[in-house]
């Protein structure tokens, strides 16, 4: 059965993220001064071929543990649902 | 000694390493691919600077999961001599051979200038013959070069003397504006605690050449070097 991960992969809240402070710099220069604490990460989705969605979700877990995120400086959480 | 320079798809100072161990220092060395399957009896292991597979995820991610990447794991696992700078470094740190992470500068700028940095310990393969604490004009170039670790670690890398250097000023003195990319307590290389792991973002390899008017990073290649000779 073919399922669908949609991963988010953040910058840990402890560290610096320096491209979502220059972002959220800018929001004053558009107006937005309410805008604020911006922080950018990425957002990864992915098919996995598994026999059940329990499957899918540790395959996702272990390349999210072994490549996907660096859990030194990021923390990730994803969903998953079957293939339409 | 007999060294072997990998070469990944989107390495760039390959060449500059090969040049700096074989015609400065007279090594044999040989270059091996990414996808080889063997470290043809290399004493020295040496990860180049670059790009990685474009450094696509994180810089060294992937670079970390290719075939010579499995070997040199072994090879240092075992006590074999590795140095990686620049995206070497990271490489190494992805892999877990070294403990912490790169990340992005601080200024979000990419670095390329000379800076200064001073050797904190003499007792590493790659600092015996310095002498802690003089400033060593060494280049950098890089985006990703902002080391951090968390507390524990960055406590263990003091206790076990792992912090082999730090970005300092002309004088020696280690200074926040003497930090080119926010790396914590500005560390700039650090090896691992069996000390046969070396890493740091600086250039030594691209200082070697006295027609370049910059020969700071041969301390770095003869305290190497004598350290095979005394082996």
């Amino acid at each position: 059965m073919k399922f669908i991960a949609e991963i988010n992969i953040m910058p840990q809240k402890a560290l610096l993220d320096p491209q979502g402070k220059a972002v959220t710099g800018s929001m004053k220069n558009i107006g937005l001064p309410g805008i604020t604490n911006v922080r950018i990460g990425k957002h990864i989705t992915l098919e996995v071929d598994a026999a059940t969605e329990a499957d899918a979700r540790q395959h996702v877990d272990d390349a999210c543990k072994k490549l996907l995120a660096n859990l030194i400086m990021e923390t990730y959480d994803f969903t998953i649902h079957p293939s339409a | 000694m007999k060294v072997g320079v990998v070469i990944f798809p989107g390495s760039n100072c390959d060449q500059d390493a090969v040049y700096a161990f074989q015609n400065q220092f007279g090594c044999e060395t040989l270059t091996l691919w990414h996808k080889d399957n063997d470290l043809q009896g290399c004493d020295l292991i040496f990860l180049p600077g670059g790009f990685s597979y474009g450094d696509y995820l994180r810089s060294g991610a992937i670079a970390r999961f290719s075939p010579i990447m499995q070997h040199v794991i072994e090879f240092a696992s075992k006590g074999g001599v590795v140095f990686g700078v620049c995206n070497g470094f990271q490489i190494l740190c992805e892999s877990h051979l070294l403990p912490g992470a790169l990340l992005h500068n601080a200024h979000q700028k990419f670095n390329c200038k000379n800076v200064f940095i001073s050797a904190q310990t003499s007792n590493s393969a790659i600092t015996s013959t310095i002498i802690p604490g003089t400033a060593l004009k060494i280049p950098i170039a890089h985006g990703e070069g902002k080391y951090y670790c968390d507390d524990p670690t960055l406590a263990s890398l003091k206790a076990n003397d792992q912090i082999l250097f730090r970005y300092c000023d002309e004088q020696g003195n280690i200074t926040d504006e003497a930090n080119p990319n926010g790396s914590l307590e500005n560390i700039a290389g650090i090896c691992n605690e069996k000390r046969n792991v070396f890493g740091m973002m600086p250039h030594p390899e691209r200082a070697v050449d006295a027609d370049l008017y910059n020969t700071d990073g041969r301390l770095l290649f003869e305290s190497l070097l004598s350290m095979a000779v005394s082996r």
